[in-house]
Formats: C-alpha cells, structure tokens, sequence
C-alpha cells in the first residue's frame, strides 16, 4: 500500500484485519517519514526500537485474532506522558535526563490495546504556552505553509498537532489544560478532543494545573478521536480525580443524525474585533449544523468575560504548588554549586537554570496570587468566578442545549517569533474560547471547518454535557462531514 | 451511662514575678502518628526503623505525574479518635497543601487540612489527682503527611535525606488553651496518649517519635483568663509563643515552666512578648528564638486539586462508633462503681489499656478491691523490679486470680499467698495445685488448732497470767501458735480459740 502514514486510525484497521498492510509497515513508514521531517521539530525522542518491537508483539496479535481496534496503529506521545524508561522531560531542562521507571496510566492503555509509540512529542515547557515556542528543545514547526513565514502549530501540544497535520503518525495523544490540544488542532486542520475532566486518568502524566488538566486525543477524524478515546479513558483507582463511570462505546455513537439536538450559540463569544473570517466560519458551521437538522439557539454564558482571568489566576496557582517537586534534590537537573553554598543556592540556581521564562513567570504569578494577604483578592475570587462559568454552563445545558458552537481559536495560527516581543497577555488570549470548557470541565473538540484567505486551516469549536462524548463526537461527525475538509499541508520539509 | 467521675478543676498554676503575681496560659497541638501499616496517601510501609528510603512509592518520593490515593483506615483512625474525644465528626472534610520548600519534603508540599478537619469540637478530662481534673476543649483534628528525615551531621559537607517517614498519616490534635501550668500540660499529653492507645489509633511512642507536641505558652495577669472564658475573646490573654516539636513529657514541663519566667522577666521588664516560634534546648534548659511572625513562612495553603473532598457516611461513624472500646474515664468510673475501688487505685490500674484488661481478667468473679491490691502493690511492684512491662508478665491473670480465689476462700493466708505468688512469678504453675502439693493450705482444722493453742498456753504460764490482767496481750499467744503452725493455722480460728482457752 502507499501513503500508508496517511491512514486515518479507522483505515488501518481496516487494513491491518484485511492483511493489506502490517503493523511493521506501518511503523515503518511512519519512522521514514519521521527521519524525514526533523525540520519540523515534532519528535524529540524518538524511539524507534520500541516501536518495532511493539508493532512485532501487534502483528502477532492481529494474526492470533485478538486486536483492538488500536492494535498496530503507530502514535506520537506528547513528552508530559511518563513512559517507562523513555526521556519524558515535559520539553523542561529541569527534568534533564529524566527517565521514569513507570508508565502513565494512559500510555499503558493505550500500549495494553495493542498501539505502537514511535516516540516522544515536543510541547511548550510544562504545556504553558500556545505556539510551542517555550520548549527547551526549540519549537515545533506548523507544517501548514502559505509564504516564506515559519508558523506555530500552537501550543501547548504542538509537537502533536504538527505530526498528525504532517501524517508523521497516524494519531498523537495529547494535554489540554486551557485548550492545549483544541488550539494546535485548529491551527494545523486536525481534530482534537479534550473530555470531561475525570474521563482519562492523570496518573503518570506531568502536572501543570491539576484541576485543569486532561489527556485527549489528536487525530485526523472524528471516528479516530472516537476509537482512541476508547482506549484511553477509564476509570483509574490511582487517581483520585479518574471517575467511576461505566465507559461507553463512542465510535458506536457516530451515526451522523443529528436531527432535534439542540445547538447553543453563546453571544459572549462574539468578540470585538474578531476576524471577519473567523466569524464566517462560525456562521457556516451554524449553517451545516442546521443543514442537518439540528436546531439552533442562542444562549447567553454572562461570565465567559472573566473567565480568562480566573485562569490565569488558578492555572499558575496550582502549576507553583506542582512545579515545587523540581528541587535538584531528587532527580532532573541540579545546578553546580559553589564552595559555602548550601540548600537556598541549589534550590535558586537549579530553579533559575532549569525552568524557561514562561514556566518561572507562572510559577511566580501563582505564587503570588496564593500568597497571604492575596489569597482572597485573586485565588478565591477566581474560584467563585470559575462556580459560575460552570452555572452559565449547566443553565444552558438545563434549558435543553445539547452542544454549544464557538470558534476554536480567534485567529489562525501566526508565525513563530511574532509574539516574542509582545505582552505575554496576548498570548493568553489565544484561549479565551477554551478556557472555560476547563474552568467547567466539560468536554470540548475542535474540527477543522474551513481555510483561511491565505489558506491556513481554522477549526471549530463543539462543548458538550459532561459525560456526553458519545453524543458531542456525534455532533462532531456531522459537522466534520457538512464541513467536508479534506485540504492537506503542501510538504515543504 | 457514666461517662467520668465528678471533678472540681485545679487550681492554675501561679508564678510570683519580680512585681506581681502571673498566670499560665496553655494550648497544645499534638502531632500522633497513625497507626496503620501504610501511608496516608499511598502504599508503602510505615514500619519504624527500616533501611533508610526502602518504604518510599512513586508519589512519596514526588516523582513526576504521581498522586495521591488516601488510604481509607487512617481516615477511620481519624473518626474512632475523634470519638474517642466525644468530638464532632465532620461527613465532609478536604484536604489543602501547605507549600514551603525543604529537601525531606519531596513535593515541596504537604497534605493537610487547614480549612475543613475532618474531626471538630471535642474535650479531654485532664485527671490531676482524685475528685480534681481539667477539662480542656479540642479544637479540631485534621489528617496530614508527615516529613521525612535531614540528616546534617554523617558528612562535613553533604546532607542526607530518609524519606521513609515522608507521607506517614499524622493526627494534629489542637486544643484550645484550656492548660493552666506545666503538670497540667504533661498530664494532658499523658491522657490524651493513654486514650489513643485505648483506641489503638497511635502507639504514642514518644521516643520514636510516634506522639509530638507543640505547646503555645502566654502569661497573664489573675483574673484576665476568666474573662477570655466568658468572651472568648482572645485579646483578654498575652501573646503566645509556640514552642516547637517536644516529645518528651519532662522537657515539656521545663520548656513551659522557662518560657512562662522568660515573659514575665520581659514583661516585667517594661518590654513586649514578640510572637514567634521556639525551640527548646534540653542540654541548656532554655527555649531560643526559631523565627519571629514576620519571617514566618507564607504556606499559601489552597485546596489540593488532586484530591476530592473528603465525603463519609453517618453509617460508616455510627459502625466506628459501635465498635469502640470502653474508655479510661468511664473505665475508671466503673472499677469505682462496680469493684468499689478508690479514685486513685481505679486510676492506677486504668492508666496502661493492658494493666487495665489484665485487672478484670484478675477481678472478674472474686473480690475485685483484694485482687486491684494484688495487682497494684504484687504484680506491679515485682514487674518494675524486673523491669518488665505487663505484657511481659511471668504470672498471667488466671494464675493472679487463682492465688486470690485461694485466699478469698481461706485456703492460704495473705502470707503464704505471697511466697506462692514468688513461686509462680519465679516458677510458674498452678496456684491451687502448688498449694497441695508444698504443704501451704491453711489449717483450719480445730482440733489441730487447740492442740498447738494447747501447747503455747502450757509452756507459757507467767505469760498467761499477764494476758489474763492485759487482754490486749493475747496476739502474743496468735503468734507463738502461727509461728508453731509455719504461718498456716487460719489466723481467725486462732484468734478464737486463743480468747477461748484464756478465757478472755
């Protein structure tokens, strides 16, 4: 077979059970194009010998009649999953070096079903950032390309986004904190799901903001997030957070009618000063859900306005607390010290060296806001406020809203190093569409709807009811086919 | 049901300053290590005394991407104790992280319970001697980890660092400052180990490090503190200090007693108690600066989000509940009751949980005031001359009973009862047995008895004369006959017979 790298998750399973391909093959592939693509920068270990082996253990599976539907299908891992005696830095200098002797609980499943890693994915450091550019590995780079410009795939998952977009793998896993997986997943015309917080284990994945974070898929289709969110979720005793829910089928779930549900439109997400593109592109993808016979409705979520400050007040909070477990005492990277230092020294220099400038200005900001005297003012305040993103939220789903439709992101992706000189808040602001699906923990995918003027991909952005992927990967497919996207980066690396 | 015996509270212990007349005013919060075989937040072991960092897991050693998963029998330890303090038990409680930065801290962190414990108002009776006790309000218990272990002093320029103790389950049991002098605080501290060793929630092994105290220490003048009682209003007492991790019971009663001279002597002196925290240094006997409030740490406590509330069932209490074993105080309340002991000796034999359960076995069925002599002033007193704790006892309880059940039915007297004691403290064996086949029954045969009275009476006359005028001379003969007899004749018998024969 050729373009055997092209392949959707759903396609090579196809093939590896009808024997017109092998696991091998694939992975095979997959490593050429790989050794081919370093300009890119999307993998960062690469682990070739894991690979093959896992993709031997696969084919004998697929031979014996007992694979999953994730068994031989080759993956890039995003470098905040732990896995077992492979690098897993989170894109950090301060964890040099650092190689778990465990695997995350998402790795395993993922690996339990049968699926081969092809390696270790560039990301922003700790997975704060939007453009992939705080990375200590240098930043990954959008395989989309309209003029001489390098663009970002986005970030924080933008070593996952640039794979997948690039067809370096089949399907990549990937964090969503504050829309690290929606983000680059627009900016590269892939798809991304983040679920509802609880639906995939923590455990073994490096923390940013705990009560933020969760692991997803980013994949080249709707049924692809479908299959592989199958094989990631669970629910896990080793996180206390991890649900106890029973799991459901989701790709049985995709039948495409949609017909009665009910779309809400939150008029707060009409920003001033939007692109007229992006507007369109909401207004086209309001249209083909109402082509399908879905019904619209416009809704009002009143707090969405604070929202982007309450994150960035809760998100660096609970990262200063997480990020305090890198010492230099235990592990990673600790600074030389000097005669008559001792343990303030070390912990400054370690710190100071290891951490990039975005990881430490969080740190600082969160330290700050959690700090006596500023705990009301900024921590708790952001709380409350985070309580009533989550009520406008459950005020709309009550009033028989079944998904809610909003741009992914507010503009297509930029180019590398455009941002560099700007206030970092201009940055946060490519998450103010996806920030309070976190806030509220819901479920919310991104689909790639349409190109830009120029050509660049822009996604869409569906919010679901907790616990209703099923029905909001649903949504999803019908829009994903109104939409018909099929525009591919032209390779120029 | 009674619950303790009626007490009066003490007196507070008063200091004579240079000037004027001070009073102590104490609260404590006690650190007690769980007892449950692993961490509160994950599954290593919390065995004492095992190869430094070989009972560290993933999450204690803070590795990347690790959580926490709270281990449901320290949270029971936590109910039955906050019970066994007739404390309220909160269904809802959460955990928060305490964050500061030390190399025995892995996560840079601590788990605790700063803003919802899960164990609310309780109290303690504070026994200071018979019909006198303190009552002294807790405040709160809250579940958190404990740190693990600097070593400074194996290498000139190197720390090192244990983590086996990191993540161990601690109780903080704070009380109200309902303490009013050292012997008040020491007593406190012994109560409240002897109530969670009845409960089996902590070993309150001090020298292990098990149980650990932290004592706020203010002065004031008489009278200020009853009208902190009345108004709960805190500025009615003078600033506190807190003196830091003392886990001895006599360095916490010369750790007091200093501080308290130590504000005064400033107070007296025109000069203001600073808030701070203290550390007591046993070799010099005094307690020296830590740090002062205003380079007190920022914890920046906040909820812990890996963590979910802390939600438990009224079911689930009411079975702990159910479940708990009789306490000191209504243990001791009953001895009074039901065995007719005093206060002091009920005291005595309720103090050790194990002394206790060895008592009534001894009691249960015979004369309960005979057999709390024999186990206070026998066994106790042989046992510490061996230097043997009760559970190391040679003589079981059944033995201890049967050598009362013999006395009680006059088959050996209180002397010969203590020679067969010896012999089954140092030998072993059946009492009854034993006391057939050495010969020590008691005679209680009159023939045998008038016979040796017989005897005494003919080989004594000048005597009998005497005693016939002196009626109080009569022991003499009761002597001479037990003496003949080897101490076996029934001393009441004798004692009839003798008046019998001299006609008395």
């Amino acid at each position: 077979m050729s373009d055997l790298t092209k392949l959707t998750i759903a396609a090579a399973r196809e093939a590896l059970s009808k024997g017109e391909t092998t696991a091998v093959e694939l992975t095979e592939a997959c490593l050429a194009e790989i050794e081919a693509a370093d300009a890119l920068g999307a993998f960062v270990h690469k682990t070739p010998e894991i690979a093959l082996d896992q993709a031997k253990a696969a084919d004998a599976r697929i031979k014996a009649g007992e694979a999953t539907a994730m068994t031989g299908i080759p993956l890039g891992i995003k470098d905040l999953f732990c896995t077992m005696g492979v690098a897993s830095q989170a894109a950090s200098g301060i964890l040099d070096g650092f190689k778990p002797e465990y695997e995350s609980t998402v790795t395993q499943n993922l690996f339990g079903a049968g699926a081969v890693m092809l390696g270790k994915l560039n990301m922003d450091e700790f997975a704060m950032g939007s453009s992939n550019e705080t990375s200590v590995y240098g930043n990954a780079v959008n395989p989309w390309k309209v003029d001489e410009r390098a663009l970002t795939p986005g970030g924080s998952s933008g070593g996952s986004a640039s794979a997948v977009a690039a067809d370096l793998c089949l399907a990549a896993t990937g964090t969503d904190t504050g829309g690290s997986i929606r983000q680059p997943a627009a900016f590269t015309g892939i798809t991304g799901l983040k679920p509802t917080y609880g639906r995939v284990s923590r455990w073994g994945i490096i923390a940013f903001a705990s009560s933020l974070d969760q692991a997803g898929p980013m994949t080249k289709s709707v049924r692809d997030s479908a299959i592989m969110l199958g094989a990631m979720a669970g629910h896990d005793p080793k996180d206390s957070t991890s649900a106890n829910i029973p799991e459901l089928d989701f790709e049985a779930a995709l039948t495409g009618d949609i017909r009665g549900k009910v779309i809400g439109i939150p008029r707060e997400y009409r920003l001033d000063g939007m692109p007229a593109e992006i507007e369109k592109l909401w207004d086209e993808g309001k249209a083909m859900l109402a082509d399908a016979g879905a019904k619209l409705i416009d809704i009002t979520l009143p707090h969405t306005k604070y929202a982007l400050p309450a994150y960035y007040v809760i998100a660096p909070a609970e990262a200063s607390s997480n990020l305090a477990r890198y010492d230099g005492v235990r592990y990673g990277h600790r600074a030389r010290l000097g005669s008559g230092e001792g343990i303030t020294e070390m912990y400054e220099k370690t710190r100071a060296e290891g951490f990039g400038a975005e990881v430490q200005r969080r740190v600082m900001v969160g330290t700050y806001v959690l700090s006596a005297g500023f705990y009301d003012a900024y921590y708790n305040r952001a709380r409350k406020v985070r309580a009533l993103i989550k009520r406008d939220f459950d005020e709309a789903f009550d009033q028989g809203v079944d998904a809610i439709l909003t741009p992914a992101t507010p503009s297509a992706a930029f180019g590398l190093g455009e941002m560099a000189e700007a206030d970092p808040v201009q940055m946060y602001l490519n998450d103010v569409f996806t920030v309070t699906v976190n806030l509220a923990g819901l479920p919310g995918m991104s689909v790639p709807a349409g190109l830009d003027a120029k050509g660049l991909p822009l996604g869409l952005q569906l919010i679901g009811k907790p616990w209703e992927e099923a029905d909001l990967l649903n949504t999803a497919y019908a829009l994903e086919r109104a939409a018909g996207f099929v525009s591919k980066p032209a390779k120029w690396w | 049901m009674l619950d303790h015996l009626a007490f009066e509270s003490p007196k507070p212990a008063r200091i004579a300053g240079a000037k004027e007349d001070w009073e102590l005013v104490i609260g404590m919060e006690v650190h007690a290590q769980v007892s449950s075989n692993a961490k509160l937040f994950s599954g290593a072991s919390t065995r004492f005394g095992a190869e430094p960092n070989s009972n560290v897991a993933f999450v204690d050693a803070a590795m990347p991407g690790m959580l926490p998963v709270i281990n449901d029998y320290c949270v029971e330890q936590a109910v039955r104790t906050g019970l066994g303090l007739r404390a309220e038990i909160n269904l809802w409680s959460a955990f928060d992280r305490k964050n500061y930065f030390y190399p025995d801290l892995p996560q840079g962190y601590q788990i605790s319970q700063l803003y919802h414990p899960i164990v609310g108002e309780g109290e303690v009776i504070v026994d200071m001697g018979p019909g006198v006790a303190r009552r002294v309000r807790i405040e709160r218990i809250h579940l958190e980890q404990d740190a693990g272990k600097s070593i400074h002093d194996m290498d000139p320029a190197m720390s090192f660092v244990d983590l086996n103790r990191t993540g161990v389950a601690l109780m903080e049991i704070v009380s109200r400052p309902d303490i009013r002098g050292p012997e008040e605080a020491a007593a406190y501290v012994q109560k409240l180990r002897q109530i969670l060793r009845y409960l089996g929630t902590c070993d309150g092994n001090m020298q292990e490090g098990s149980l650990r105290a932290d004592v706020n220490v203010s002065v004031c003048r008489p009278g200020a503190y009853e009208r902190y009682m009345e108004t709960q209003d805190f500025s009615h007492l003078g600033t506190r200090c807190e003196i830091k991790n003392m886990n001895s019971l006599r360095f916490i009663q010369a750790a007091i007693d200093h501080e308290a001279r130590r504000q005064i002597a400033l107070l007296e002196d025109g000069g203001a108690v600073v808030q701070e925290t203290r550390l007591y240094d046993p070799d010099k006997g005094e307690t020296r600066s830590m740090r002062s409030k205003e380079e007190a740490h920022d914890y920046r406590y906040f909820p812990c989000p890996d963590l979910l509330p802390l939600e438990i069932e009224q079911d689930w209490v009411d079975a702990i509940k159910a479940g708990l074993p009789e306490l000191p105080d209504e243990k001791k309340a009953r001895f009074v009751k039901d065995f007719g002991l005093s206060e002091y000796d009920a005291g005595v034999l309720t103090a050790d949980v194990e002394a206790a359960h060895y008592f009534e076995r001894v009691a249960e069925g015979r004369d309960g005031k005979l057999a709390a002599n024999w186990v206070i002033n026998e066994l106790f007193g042989r046992l510490k001359k061996e230097g043997h704790d009760i559970t190391e006892s040679p003589v079981d309880p059944d033995q201890l009973g049967g050598i009362i059940a013999l006395i009680q039915n006059g088959e050996i007297s209180g002397k010969i009862a203590k020679d067969l004691f010896e012999i089954v403290f140092t030998e072993g064996g059946d009492p009854a047995v034993i006391v057939v086949e050495r010969g020590m029954k008691q005679v209680t045969d009159t023939g045998a008895i008038e016979a040796a009275v017989d005897e005494v009476i003919a080989a004594n006359p000048a005597q009998v004369e005497k005693a016939k005028a002196n009626p109080k001379l009569a022991g003499w003969f009761v002597g001479q006959v037990m003496k003949a007899t080897g101490g076996k004749a029934n001393p009441k018998a004798v004692n009839e017979i003798v008046a019998k024969k001299l006609g008395l």
